[in-house]
C-alpha cells in the first residue's frame, strides 16, 4: 500500500503529531509492503525533509512557495491532492491536529475518496489495514475497513500513536504544485496567540482540569500553578465553561475537546457523561473532589477525596519538590 | 444575504450509547433526539445575519423523516424555509456521501453564505462542512468563533491550538460554528405555532439528480465491521490518611507506579 502522510510544520518546527503520523504510516507500509512518502508544504521548509525522512518518508514531496507561508486549506488542499496524485497514494493520512482536521476532508473530497476521522488503533489483517475510531465522543468505538482496491483518507487522534525513528529513503522530490495566488480564497490575515501563551488541551501530555468544584473564575490559578509545575495545559468541564469562568477553548467533553493525556488530573469534577466521554480514554486519571460519591471516582486511576483548595496547592508543592530533585 | 443552514439530528449529549447483540448497530431506543449543539449557533448566526442584512434563512438536512423536528426547531427559531432531503438510497452512508447529497441539494437553493455546525456530536467527523465546500468549489472556514461581514466579504475568527487564525474569505462560502460564537436564542411560543404552518420540502435522490452508486451505503468508503463499548477502566485507588500523606502518597504513585511524571 502506498501510504501518503501530510506533515504539519508551523513556524518551521514539525509538528509532533505529524512525526506520531509518520511512524503509523511506516508500519503501515511495511505491514503491506508498500511505500511512504511525505508532502511537506511552507516556505523555506526544505530542510524539515530530512526529518520526515528520519521518521520513515522514503520519498518527500516538498512544495516550498512563498503560496505556503501561511496555512490556507485551499492552497494546502490543491497540492496535497496534487502530491496524492502524483504519488498515486493508496492511503493519506493526517494528524488530526486544528490544521489536520480542516485539510484532510478537502483533500479527499477533491479525490473523491473516503475519510475516518480521529482513529485511535489500527491493526494490520493480510495486507488490510482495520481501523478504530471513538463515536459519541468515547461512549462507543467503530472498528472498520476501507473497501477492497479505493483510496481512502484517515486522520489520527494526536498523543495515541508512538514516535518510532526509522529511516526512510528520503528522496526529496519538488513538488510541481500548480497552485496560484488566485487559488488562495481564504486568506489568514494573522494568528492571536493566546493569553500566556499556554499548552492546548489537545496538545498536551498532562491536563488539570477545573469543575463547578472551582466555584469561580479567579480559583483557576491554582489549577494554572499545577499544570506549569507538571508542564500541562488546564482543561475545565462543560459546568465552569458554561458559568463564564474559562474560555471554551478549555472545554473537554462531547461538547468540547476529547483527549487522551498520560495525566488527567480532575479537579472538583463530579463526571457527567459527557465529561467522562471526552477523557476517560487518558492512561492515568486521578480525581480530587469532595463528594466520595462523584462519578468520576469510577474512571479515576488515583482518588482523593477532599477538599480541592487544600489537595491542589500541596500537590503543586510536592510536583516541585520532585521536579527540583530531578 | 441568503444563508442556507446544514443541520442534524442527533441524539443529546447525556445519551447512553448501547451496542445491539450483533455488534453491527447501536440501540439509541432510549436517546433523547435533539438539533446537533453546534448547529444551533449556525442557525443564530444565520438568524443575526438575515435580522442585520436582510434575505432568507433555508435550513437543509438529509435524514429520515423524524429530522423534520429538528427543522421545525430551526422554523420556530425564526428559519423561513427547510428543505429534507430523504432517500433510502441515503442510508447507510458516510459523511462523503452526505455531502454529496447535501451539495447537490444546495446547487437548487440560492444562497451566499452556508452555515454548519462545527460537527455533528455522535459520528464526531468534522468534515461535512468542508466536504460541502470543496464539492461545490467554494472556501470553507471551520471551527469559527467570530464572525463579521463587510458587504460580500467577512472576517473570522477560528480556533486552533493555543490560539486563533483571522481569516479574510469573500461569499459565497462555507463556514462551520464553533461555541462561542454567539448565544442560541430559544424559539418563541409564537415561533413554535407559525414553524407549525410553514412547509418542509422532500427531496429524494431522483429530484437531486444523484446517481444512486455515489450515495448511502453503495457510496460508503469504508464498510463497518463493529461497533463495541470502550473496556472497563480497572479499580482505582482511593487513597486514605491525612491529606498532606495522600498527595504524598499520589505523587509516588504517579512517578513510581503510573510512570505519569
Amino acid at each position: 500500500m502506498k501510504v501518503l502522510v501530510f506533515v504539519e510544520q508551523r513556524g518551521g518546527k514539525v509538528k509532533k503529531a505529524s512525526l506520531e503520523a509518520l511512524s503509523a504510516g511506516r508500519r503501515i507500509a511495511d505491514g503491506t509492503s508498500g511505500s511512504l512518502a511525505a508532502v511537506l508544504l511552507g516556505q523555506g521548509v526544505g530542510a524539515l525533509a530530512s526529518e520526515a525522512a528520519r521518521y520513515g518518508a522514503d520519498a518527500v514531496y516538498v512544495g516550498d512557495d512563498a503560496l505556503f507561508a501561511a496555512y490556507s486549506a485551499d492552497a494546502y488542499g490543491l497540492a496535497a491532492g496534487k502530491a496524492a496524485q502524483v504519488f498515486g497514494a493508496d492511503a493519506l493520512l493526517f494528524a488530526g491536529t486544528a490544521m489536520g482536521k480542516d485539510l484532510a476532508p478537502r483533500v479527499t473530497a477533491r479525490l473523491g475518496v473516503g475519510l475516518l476521522s480521529d482513529v485511535t488503533a489500527f491493526t494490520l489483517d493480510g495486507g488490510t489495514p482495520v481501523f478504530t475510531r471513538p463515536i459519541y465522543a468515547g461512549k462507543a468505538f467503530a472498528t472498520l475497513v476501507p473497501k477492497a482496491g479505493k483510496p481512502f483518507g484517515v486522520t489520527l487522534r494526536p498523543n495515541v500513536f508512538p514516535v518510532e525513528e526509522k529511516a526512510g529513503a528520503g528522496q526529496v522530490v519538488s513538488l510541481d504544485h500548480g497552485v496560484t495566488p488566485g487559488d488562495l480564497k481564504a486568506v489568514v490575515q494573522e494568528i492571536l496567540t493566546a493569553q500566556g501563551g499556554l499548552l492546548d488541551v489537545a496538545e498536551a501530555n498532562i491536563i488539570v482540569s477545573g469543575g463547578r468544584g472551582m466555584k469561580g473564575p479567579e480559583n483557576f490559578k491554582i489549577l494554572e500553578e499545577l499544570a506549569q509545575a507538571l508542564g500541562g495545559a488546564v482543561g475545565a468541564s462543560r459546568a465552569a465553561v458554561d458559568s463564564g469562568w474559562i474560555d471554551h477553548s478549555h472545554q473537554v467533553g462531547q461538547t468540547g475537546k476529547v483527549v487522551s493525556p498520560t495525566l488527567y488530573i480532575a479537579c472538583g469534577i463530579s463526571g457527567a457523561i459527557q465529561h467522562l466521554a471526552g477523557m476517560s480514554s487518558s492512561k492515568v486519571i486521578v480525581a480530587i473532589n469532595k463528594d466520595p460519591e462523584a462519578p468520576i471516582f469510577k474512571v479515576a486511576t488515583y482518588g482523593i477525596v477532599g477538599d480541592l483548595f487544600e489537595v491542589v496547592p500541596l500537590l503543586t508543592q510536592a510536583v516541585r519538590e520532585l521536579k527540583a530533585a530531578g | 444575504m441568503n444563508l442556507l443552514v446544514l443541520v442534524k439530528h442527533v441524539p443529546d449529549t447525556e445519551t447512553r450509547v448501547k451496542v445491539k447483540p450483533d455488534g453491527l448497530g447501536l440501540d439509541l431506543a432510549d436517546a433523547n433526539w435533539v438539533m446537533n449543539p453546534y448547529d444551533e449557533f449556525a442557525v443564530e448566526e444565520a438568524l443575526q445575519l438575515k435580522e442585520k442584512l436582510g434575505g432568507e434563512v433555508t435550513v437543509l438536512t438529509a435524514g429520515s423523516k423524524e429530522s423534520e423536528k429538528t427543522l421545525r426547531t430551526a422554523l420556530a427559531m425564526g428559519a423561513d424555509k427547510a428543505i429534507l432531503c430523504d432517500d433510502p438510497a441515503f442510508e447507510g452512508g458516510d459523511a462523503l456521501t452526505t455531502a454529496r447529497v447535501l451539495a447537490a441539494a444546495a446547487r437548487k437553493v440560492p444562497f451566499d453564505l452556508i452555515l454548519a455546525g462545527k460537527h455533528g456530536v455522535g459520528d464526531d467527523n468534522q468534515q461535512v462542512g468542508s466536504l460541502v465546500a470543496e464539492l461545490l468549489g467554494i472556501p470553507a472556514v471551520t471551527v469559527v468563533t467570530g464572525l463579521e461581514v463587510n458587504g460580500a466579504e467577512l472576517t473570522l475568527k477560528r480556533e486552533i491550538e493555543g490560539g486563533t487564525e483571522v481569516v479574510a474569505v469573500k461569499t459565497p462560502a462555507v463556514v462551520t460554528c464553533q461555541k462561542g460564537l454567539n448565544e442560541p436564542r430559544y424559539p418563541s411560543l409564537k415561533g413554535i405555532m407559525a414553524a407549525k404552518k410553514k412547509e418542509v420540502a422532500a427531496w429524494k435522490a431522483a429530484d437531486l439528480g444523484l446517481d444512486p452508486s455515489t450515495v448511502g451505503a453503495a457510496g460508503a468508503a469504508f464498510e463497518l465491521k463493529k461497533f463495541e463499548l470502550p473496556p472497563p477502566r480497572p479499580a482505582g485507588k482511593i487513597l486514605a490518611g491525612e491529606l498532606p500523606d495522600q498527595v504524598r502518597e499520589l505523587v509516588k504513585l504517579l512517578r513510581e507506579e503510573a510512570k505519569a511524571i
